[in-house]
């Protein structure tokens, strides 16, 4: 048993049928307790999952794929229609309060009270976990100097900076030293410096043994930063492991080759290579020969021995890995870009203050 | 106990965020204040008209007006809570182990609090004016006008929680103030009302704490109005109590 444990978790959602926008349930049955107008959106469609202690865990998927009411069941806000989840062994509908214990939280919107110092903030977070006086003044101490908080803690929450305000909320989710830290769209809106600084303050926090669970629609952000990955779409997981397993799932790499302008070299060495028990596919793109290989690192010598062998001049070769997108194109059909553009578009996405 | 622990946490963190914003504070003693200068004047020429209770323009006036204060300072409280949870901080405490309850207690005693402030502001003004009153009649109207600002705050919270946002929430509220200020014989005493007008507001607690208040004000603790309207107003608030709290364990999702 992991440190996170999902079962079958559900959720739907009942909303008015506003009578335009594509239906995001597909035709599914209206549920009993749906009243005519309205029609029941399964947001979260039977999510098994089970992530281990002291990995980063990310939760790839558009908007709108169920990501953020997935970890809002997580973090014991919003109540599953079915499934359970487990974390440290505690259940989070029948002992939410085990469980708040041992998890911080930090929603898109973040946390940080405009009104209040960060000092304020911090101490009011640390107090209502239960933390004494004296332990939380220690704990902000500590805080200050992992997260570098010196220039804000004693100015209102109002005159900070994106980055700034993004430091605080993920203090007040470590304000109890959780064992796992739930981030939803950490870096979203952030500039690239204050996000490469917040990379690095989750990799610390792996470090110390935190288990740290995100959500993102950044392919770079899953790719860079987590260990292992499920992809989320329209409800449901479709894919799951470390990213480079992923990718490797995926047919293969592609090696694109350029030739010394020998009359016929591309078609020669298109002849050549074909047969070759590691080519699944050779394909001439105008100059180019492209071939799909299995491992483009061991295919690299292979090639370049046969090519000189046969005395065909190499001019530059090249090799691609596939990104995530393909990825994501490869198990549900539609490459995650795409399914930003659609979800970006005005009828596609309903509500959620984004700050 | 954990639970007044975290209500004292949280409601010291309300006050001083009300204390921080003074602005707001007097914001909201300015239409008071107004209606107290330029408004119960007017009253001096009625005094004498039958149906006009005992006591001058002022000392009428002014429990009237403490009513008025104690509905429209804490009806629009939700506000601040939407904005509180745009900006997740309502979820960020719902997240901790503290009792849903406690978070709720911890705005409503605060808007409990700034409301006896205002209103000891309101009457400190009055009485150079001309206000006379009954010290334990005030002590009473005091604790009617704490029944109703937990009330219309637990009101104005649960509604939040429902719709949560300012413009729904405004519409709401714009919508009740009127019949229930027109209703409640605060501006001018309903016994000079026609008979209809005075049925419809026999079903507005409003009415029975104005009408009570003014009894108090000048010592008469025999008007069944007092009675009724603790009743009233105590079940009202319990109720509006009771369904806040259910929105506040429901959380913010």
């Amino acid at each position: 048993m992991g440190i996170i444990d999902i079962r079958g978790l559900r959720k739907s959602y009942i909303t008015r049928d506003r009578g335009y926008g594509p239906k995001s349930n597909g035709g599914a049955p209206r549920a009993a307790k749906a009243r005519r107008g309205q029609v029941v959106v399964e947001a979260v469609k039977g999510i098994d999952l089970t992530v281990e202690q002291g990995e980063i865990f990310g939760f790839l998927g558009p908007n709108g794929a169920g990501k953020s009411t997935t970890l809002k069941m997580l973090a014991t806000l919003l109540a599953p229609d079915g499934g359970s989840v487990h974390i440290a062994g505690f259940d989070v509908v029948a002992q939410p309060n085990e469980v708040r214990r041992r998890i911080g939280f930090v929603s898109q919107a973040g946390g940080t009270d405009r009104e209040a110092t960060g000092r304020e903030n911090l101490t009011l977070q640390g107090r209502l976990y239960g933390l004494s006086a004296k332990e939380v003044a220690a704990r902000i101490e500590s805080l200050v100097v992992s997260l570098d908080l010196e220039r804000i803690l004693d100015r209102l929450g109002r005159t900070y900076s994106g980055g700034e305000r993004r430091k605080l909320d993920l203090a007040l989710g470590m304000v109890h030293s959780p064992a796992v830290l739930f981030l939803d769209e950490p870096t979203t809106g952030l500039d690239p410096v204050s996000r490469s600084q917040l990379w690095n303050q989750i990799r610390l926090l792996r470090a110390g043994g935190t288990t740290v669970f995100i959500t993102t629609h950044y392919l770079d952000e899953a790719d860079n930063l987590c260990d292992r990955i499920a992809i989320i779409d329209k409800g449901r997981i479709v894919a799951e492991g470390a990213p480079h397993e992923l990718k490797g799932r995926v047919a293969g790499d592609v090696v694109s080759l350029s030739l010394n302008h020998v009359e016929d070299a591309l078609a020669k060495a298109k002849e050549l290579l074909q047969p070759e028990e590691f080519v699944r596919e050779a394909i001439i793109d105008q100059d180019h020969l492209k071939l799909t290989v299995e491992k483009g690192e061991a295919a690299l010598p292979a090639i370049l021995r046969l090519l000189e062998g046969s005395g065909i001049g190499v001019v530059s070769i090249a090799l691609s890995r596939p990104s995530l997108d393909d990825v994501f194109l490869h198990v549900t059909g539609h490459s995650l870009t795409e399914a930003e553009r659609i979800a970006a578009s005005p009828l596609g996405k309903w509500g959620g203050a984004r700050s | 106990m954990k639970f007044l622990a975290d209500l004292w946490v949280l409601f010291k963190r309300n006050i001083r965020a009300s204390l921080r914003n003074k602005v707001w504070l007097f914001i909201g003693l300015f239409q008071p204040i107004l209606y107290l200068l330029l408004f119960a004047p007017l009253l001096k020429g009625l005094a004498n008209v039958p149906g006009f209770p005992q006591g001058g323009p002022y000392t009428v006036f002014t429990p009237g007006l403490l009513v008025m204060v104690a509905i429209f300072s804490t009806a629009y409280v939700g506000f601040g809570l939407v904005s509180e949870i745009r900006y997740g901080v309502v979820e960020r405490m719902m997240v901790t182990p503290t009792r849903r309850l406690a978070l709720l207690l911890g705005y409503v005693l605060r808007d409990i609090v700034v409301l006896l402030l205002q209103s000891l502001i309101v009457i400190a003004i009055a009485i150079p004016l001309g206000l006379t009153v009954n010290l334990l009649g005030l002590l009473a109207t005091l604790g009617m006008m704490v029944l109703t600002g937990a009330l219309m705050a637990s009101f104005s919270y649960a509604l939040a929680l429902r719709v949560k946002d300012e413009s729904s929430l405004a519409s709401v509220l714009n919508l009740l103030s009127a019949p229930l200020l027109l209703l409640s014989g605060i501006t001018l005493p309903l016994t000079l009302a026609p008979a209809v007008i005075r049925a419809i507001a026999l079903a507005n607690p409003f009415a029975y704490e104005v009408t009570g208040a003014r009894s108090l004000f000048v010592g008469n603790f025999d008007n069944s109005a007092i009675l009724i309207g603790i009743a009233y107003l105590a079940l009202l608030a319990g109720l509006s109590f009771l369904w806040a709290a259910r929105s506040f364990r429901r959380g913010t999702a």
